[in-house]
């Protein structure tokens, strides 16, 4: 069946089974290489995506409920030539050492500082319970969570500054 | 980055294609056999001895290419596998080559077109490769200057070479690419090089960024995972439940009738499904997997015992080490057996393997197999096929950590390619078949019995491991599960007991430290009731943390402060060093431990050649539960000459984090037929919530030395370190990996 | 409704509270013992404290998730208002480390602190009370030896007058039977053993037992099925829902090992119970089993026809499981088209239908309480929360669907279930339900699977 999917704020037509799940689509059908396979079974967090502003993990979402939902993969958090604050900070902190798993952390931290700016090392420890990493790159993907924090904050203030100037 | 082609490259293509000097280009290998290329002079019977991996290799073309119009391309026989290795070889070639890291593309292992460096392994990549193309790039500057010399007529040691041109004191220049006309490159290696001395340096010793990263965090084409080949189809391997398992009934009619199923591959005890979508191949799968009836032998040791279940397999009996006589008369003696389980690579991504046969009637494999030209010999016997009509090229995967399941979904998308040929066939293992099918780190056992003398010091060690080999890696069909399960299998040859200085079961077997009276014994275990093959640091992790502990025992035997009593017994001035640098910054014996916490600490040269690591940390113990923290840990590595040192500090945390992870969590299950470590709820690692508040890596940088490598030195010091501070916590020493927190409820008592 | 409910409940208690006073009056102070934490204790006799503390789940309300183990401050969340539970380490300032024996055994017996205030029926001296005199030696020697710790536990927010403690004089007199448990001779020793175990300390029917409006627990029905931190406490009674009966053998097995094949893991608090249950000897496991299915009795045979049936199907570490043993259970009606089809196949069928033998593989709903049960809550909260995995322990591990699903597909799945593995009656109002749960309006404790999340200092524990 065809279903229109919203990834990154663009429509697709897609045209798979409704039990597909999400993760298949969005690697093979749109060819978005972020989110990764890792166990289909929702228990090592490597494909987490948005959905709503929220994580979850695509390989256990199916098609189906993705449809006239706002998706969101890291390729939506900005660009190799225009790196958003959270893939700028994992660049400035080195916060890889694979990097298999990296994308689905950097989701896990976009849903975690949407709804909380300014987290706490016990904060992201409980945001990213859900996401394993074997590489023992635990310390700089905290560290560059903070930091992405940091940038959002920076980005924020003189766009704030400009609107009471303006 | 290496950016992914999707037209396929043919060597015949990537001769026409690129500039002056690739013509030529060719590796040593088939040069060896064309006896009219050597130099002017007679071959020696015996050739000088070149530095790294250049002795195998020894034409600098092959290590490093300039075309016309100045590209710089470096080969190497070293693949990236997360450890960020990339990065310090191309900082290494741009500092003698005098050009800027971003001039230089990287080509790594591809049986057409790289040097054979075998396989990457044993954190020897900078010691071979490194080595190689440092002292490749220093010859050719020489060479462009030399060249430039020739043409402007000067003096070569007025010339300077920069910004990818050679300069001359009166302010001309020429571009490197100039310069190459020909076979100007396709000259043999030197055996000394005019290397820049560490004040020249301005490229080696700096914290470059990893070139993989920006890729990797915004969604490119990173690993083999993500490679999109025209006319891809997609493969589902159903293996066998068990080891030993034997397909006795197969009914696959309505499985060739599923949608978008291509074929369904039986070969022997092989199966597979061809499905045009992925998801269509999962389904076709799983009703295979509900399809297929195999008989099953209950053949596996049995887990409660296993530690006695391995000393029973005891085979041939290698002398390690040995010097004096130990003899254990009177004086304070610490005798003890120490196991670790059957432990997983367990990365992330499971294997992946592309192939594709084409109409010419060579192959074409993509993997992330640590050693392309090892793994297309096996494929190659395996298909029956002349070598040379498989060509591997290395795509990076997840992290590996050894030798994981990567060879064998390359062997799993080359047998079903051969079978179902013209399109690129994907194979992408499962969770669950990647958790029971890769090779472990093989369950070993240690016994060791040592005394203090009146002087305070070890005075007699006798140690005894029990061991499998931790090499089982290709060369042969026979390592290869498609290899062994197909029908007209190769069996798995046994590996026989071999003692090396690179170590194996008995890596690091033989501790550092000075003892008059020592014997060290690996009693090798030729069976292998569970696949096993090499896992980071091999036998250095359950032999440090053997030897570690007993270290600590012995100190407390001895009265004697932990760290005090390691430097008594040291020689080695940069054993020392690393030592008193991590005791120091981790501030050992200045603060008082609060109650419920403990510290410990360990030290080992890795394979007592390579790289100095010590480690001091402090962790927590949960009275009520057992349950282990490491809150923080303080390493202090001197891997040499350091290249990127924040690429030290990088592969330094994520060994100490895994490292404890293994000490306090994995231990792969099984029954007497069938592993039951099947994901990562059954096969927990660490996560988050347990990762310590902090880690230090401290490096002492010896500039001019030789490098050593890292990435596995911080395995076995980690585990002991972890160990010594639980004894420290509880005041009881634990013996058996992994640490987990019934082992210390137990030990604590109510 | 919920005002006026309290108004006369108050009213009531009042009113037995003045009658109490006369005739039993204020209880006194028992004077500090000052010696009592740092006494020596004999190790066998901690041991044994130990065991019954974990029989008692003792460290599951005295500790809050992230903090030291007993030292209380735990908010639970009751119709009368939240209280904290207190710190019972042996802190002598905050905690219980100026208690004598007979402080502790007063407060185990009578429901009353050493300085003589009534404490809340939320701590179950109720069923404490059945705790013998060797068993409340051993506990205290076992309390006194944990680690003191300097906590104070915020104050109790309870609606008016409740915080005025005499009045609980009132609900003792109704609802507490204090002193020991008489055997019932007719019975075997281990059944009197587990009835000791499952209604003293183990207080089970502070949760599977329903509560009535002073929130003392409805003694007509038994076993019959209560509510937990926002989840389900199963009937376990005759009233069981598992649709394969329970035996002594399957309930030892699961309370030894948070799981059993045929009835899945446990999970909410229940996994706190069995996670804690370490200690115990199998002896005393055996024997609370004996008595709980004694309490089940024997099924009927419709029922017992069924449990044989899916046992064939499913038990044997799913070495049985066949594609014909996964159709069996389908219900007659096609439910292809159904809506909550395509979401089971992709977020569920992965590993509930994967034959991977529990408690790692998902269970077939076809066994499960949940699907068969007749208040869908647990399900609900399974779907939307996941079992969080263990800290390094292996546990069975979901991922929560929160995120991923809305109310209606949320709904829909359950519909799916309920209509293909399970011959009950619809749900209904399951959007809503499920609305209220995500919103909060529903309250959920969500613990990590293998249950011992709130002992440990666990930094990832808060949500």
């Amino acid at each position: 069946m065809t279903i229109t999917l919203n990834v990154n704020g663009q429509n697709h037509q897609v045209d798979a089974e409704p039990d597909t799940p999400l993760l298949y689509v969005l690697r093979d059908d749109l060819e978005l290489n972020a989110a990764k396979y890792g166990c289909g079974l929702g228990q090592c967090g490597a494909c987490t995506i948005m959905i709503d502003g929220k994580a979850a993990l695509s390989c256990v979402t199916p098609l189906l409920v993705a449809e006239g939902r706002e998706i969101t993969t890291v390729e939506g958090l900005g660009t190799i030539e225009n790196p958003g604050p959270i893939q700028q900070a994992f660049i400035e902190k080195q916060s890889a050492q694979c990097g298999y798993c990296i994308a689905g952390m950097m989701m896990s931290a976009a849903a975690l500082l949407k709804h909380n700016p300014k987290p706490s090392d016990d904060d992201i420890r409980s945001a990213l319970r859900t996401n394993l990493c074997r590489c023992g790159t635990h310390m700089r993907i905290m560290a560059a969570i903070k930091r992405a924090s940091e940038l959002m904050e920076q980005a924020a203030v003189p766009a704030a500054t400009n609107r009471s100037a303006g | 980055m290496d950016t992914f082609n999707k037209a396929e490259i043919t060597r015949r293509g990537l001769l026409a294609g690129t500039g002056a000097l690739v013509v030529s280009f060719s590796v040593a290998n088939a040069l060896a056999q064309q006896p009219a290329q050597p130099p002017a002079a007679p071959a020696p019977a015996k050739p000088p001895a070149l530095p790294g991996s250049l002795n195998t290799d020894r034409f600098l073309d092959s290590w490093i290419r300039i075309d016309a119009d100045g590209k710089i391309t470096v080969f190497t026989g070293k693949v990236e596998l997360g450890q960020g290795i990339r990065t310090p070889l191309i900082q290494v070639a741009a500092e003698e080559l005098n050009v800027e890291p971003g001039d230089i593309e990287l080509i790594t292992a591809d049986t057409a077109r790289t040097p054979d460096e075998g396989f990457t392994a044993g954190s020897q990549s900078m010691q071979n490769s490194g080595t190689a193309i440092r002292n490749a790039a220093a010859q050719v500057r020489e060479l462009l200057i030399g060249q430039a010399a020739t043409r402007w007529n000067l003096p070569a040691d007025q010339l300077k070479a920069e910004k990818k041109t050679i300069v001359s004191p009166d302010g001309r220049s020429i571009g490197y690419g100039e310069l190459v006309a020909g076979e100007f490159l396709h000259v043999e290696a030197q055996p000394q090089s005019r290397l820049k001395t560490p004040d020249q340096f301005s490229v080696i010793g700096r914290d470059l960024q990893r070139v993989d990263i920006p890729g990797k965090v915004t969604g490119g084409v990173a690993y083999i995972q993500d490679l999109r080949l025209d006319g891809m189809v997609h493969a589902r391997v159903v293996r066998p439940p068990s080891y030993s398992a034997t397909l006795k009934n197969l009914d696959a009619s309505t499985i060739e009738a599923m949608p978008g199923v291509i074929s369904v591959v039986r070969d022997g005890n092989f199966l597979a499904v061809v499905a045009e979508k992925e998801y269509q191949a999962i389904k076709a799968m799983r009703a295979l997997e509900q399809a297929a009836e195999w008989d099953e032998p209950a053949n596996l040791p049995d887990q409660a015992i296993l530690p006695a279940e391995l000393v029973a397999m005891e085979g041939d009996i290698g002398t390690v080490a040995e010097s004096g006589a130990p003899a254990f008369p009177n004086g304070p003696t610490f005798e003890a057996t120490f196991t670790r389980p059957y432990i997983m690579h367990g990365s992330i991504g499971p294997s992946c393997g592309i192939a594709i046969m084409k109409p010419d009637g060579t192959m074409d494999v993509w993997s992330h197999t640590q050693g392309v030209f090892p793994d297309r010999e096996a494929i190659a016997q395996m298909l029956g096929l002349p070598e040379d009509r498989v060509r591997v090229i290395h795509v990076e995967g997840s992290g590996c950590y050894g030798h994981n399941g990567a060879d064998d979904a390359a062997a799993d998308a080359a047998l079903i390619a051969a079978k179902v040929p013209g399109r690129p066939i994907r194979v992408q293992w499962m969770r669950e078949q990647e958790h029971m099918w890769e090779p472990y780190g093989p369950g070993m056992v240690t016994k060791i019995k040592a005394s203090v003398g009146p002087d305070g010091k070890i005075d007699n060690w006798a140690y005894d491991l029990w061991s499998n080999s931790h090499g089982t890696r290709p060369g042969d069909a026979g390592s290869l599960l498609a290899g062994r399960t197909k029908g007209n299998a190769t069996p798995l040859k046994l590996p026989k007991l071999s003692i090396n200085p690179n170590g194996n079961g008995d890596r690091n077997a033989d501790p550092l430290y000075a003892i008059p009276n020592r014997r060290i014994l690996w009693h090798f275990l030729p069976d292998m009731p569970l696949r096993v093959s090499a896992l980071r640091g091999l036998g250095a992790q359950p032999n440090v943390f053997s030897i570690e502990s007993t270290m600590d025992e012995l100190a407390i035997a001895a009265k004697t402060d932990p760290v005090e009593f390691r430097l008594k017994h040291l020689t080695d001035n940069r054993a020392a060093d690393v030592v008193k640098l991590a005791a120091e910054k981790f501030g050992w014996g200045r603060n008082e431990v609060p109650r419920g916490h403990g510290v410990g600490f360990a030290f080992a040269r890795y394979k007592n050649h390579a790289a100095y690591l010590a480690i001091a940390l402090e962790l927590e113990v949960e009275q009520e539960t057992g349950r282990v923290r490491v809150i923080r840990a303080v390493s202090a590595i001197d891997s040499g000459q350091a290249v990127n040192p924040d690429g030290i500090r990088n592969q330094t945390e994520g060994g100490i984090l895994q490292s404890i992870s293994w000490t306090l969590y994995e231990a792969v299950t099984f029954d007497r037929t069938r592993i039951t470590s099947t994901d990562w709820s059954s096969y927990p690692i660490m996560r988050f919530a347990s990762v310590p508040d902090t880690v230090e890596v401290h490096i002492i940088d010896r500039p001019g030395t030789p490098f050593l490598g890292t990435g596995e030195a911080a395995q076995g010091p980690t585990s002991a370190a972890v160990a010594n501070a639980v004894r420290n916590a509880i005041g009881k020493r634990l013996f058996d990996l992994p640490l987990t927190r019934e082992r210390v409820k137990t030990a604590i008592g109510a | 409704m919920r005002f006026l409910r309290a108004i006369s409940i108050l009213l009531t208690l009042a009113v037995i509270a003045a009658v109490g006073f006369l005739l039993i009056g204020w209880r006194s102070e028992i004077p500090p013992d000052n010696q009592a934490a740092n006494a020596q204790y004999p190790p066998d006799l901690v041991a044994k404290g130990a065991q019954l503390a974990a029989v008692g789940n003792c460290i599951a309300c005295h500790t809050e998730p992230g903090q030291e183990a007993f030292a209380g401050g735990l908010p639970v969340p009751t119709p009368f208002g939240t209280l904290y539970s207190t710190n019972i380490t042996p802190d002598p300032e905050t905690g219980i480390g100026r208690w004598s024996e007979a402080a502790f055994v007063r407060a185990m017996r009578e429901g009353v602190d050493r300085e003589g205030n009534h404490l809340y029926p939320a701590f179950p001296y109720d069923h404490f009370t059945w705790v013998t005199g060797e068993d409340n030696k051993a506990l205290y020697a076992f309390l006194m030896t944990r680690e003191p710790v300097k906590a104070t536990a915020p104050a109790n927010d309870l609606v008016f007058p409740l915080q005025f403690r005499p009045l609980l004089v009132g609900w003792n007199l109704l609802f507490l039977r204090e002193g020991g448990m008489q055997p019932d001779t007719s019975q075997s020793e281990e059944w009197n053993r587990g009835r000791y175990l499952a209604e003293g300390l183990g207080h089970c029917g502070a949760c599977h037992t329903p509560r009535n409006a002073f929130g003392a627990e409805d003694r007509n029905h038994h076993f019959g099925g209560g509510e937990a931190e926002g989840w389900q406490a199963y009937a376990i009674n005759a009233s069981s829902h598992s649709p394969v009966p329970w035996t002594v053998d399957s309930i030892a097995f699961y309370l030894r090992n948070g799981w059993h094949e045929l009835h899945g893991v446990s999970r909410g608090p229940m996994a706190e119970v069995t996670g804690n249950l370490g200690l115990l000897p199998d002896s005393d496991i055996r024997a609370i089993a004996t008595y709980v299915a004694s309490v089940m009795g024997e099924p009927s045979p419709e029922r017992k026809e069924k449990g044989e049936r899916l046992t064939r199907s499913f038990g044997n570490g799913g070495a049985n499981i066949t594609t014909a043993a996964l159709d069996e259970n389908k219900a007659s009606a096609d439910l292809s088209g159904h809506p909550g089809a395509a979401i089971y196949g992709a977020a569920c069928a992965t590993c509930h239908e994967s034959g991977r033998p529990q408690p790692y593989g998902g269970l077939n709903f076809a066994l499960s309480t949940a699907v068969n049960a007749p208040n869908p809550q647990n399900i609900v909260n399974v779907v939307m929360f996941g079992l969080p995995p263990g800290d390094g322990q292996p546990s069975a591990v979901m991922p929560a669907f929160g995120n991923t699903l809305n109310d209606r597909q949320v709904a829909d799945l359950l519909g799916y279930l309920r209509a293909r593995f399970s011959d009950q009656p619809a749900w209904t109002g399951l959007t809503d339900l499920v609305a209220k749960t995500r919103s909060g309006e529903y309250p959920v404790t969500v613990l990590a699977s293998d249950g011992i999340e709130r002992a440990p200092k666990n930094v990832g524990a808060k949500e």
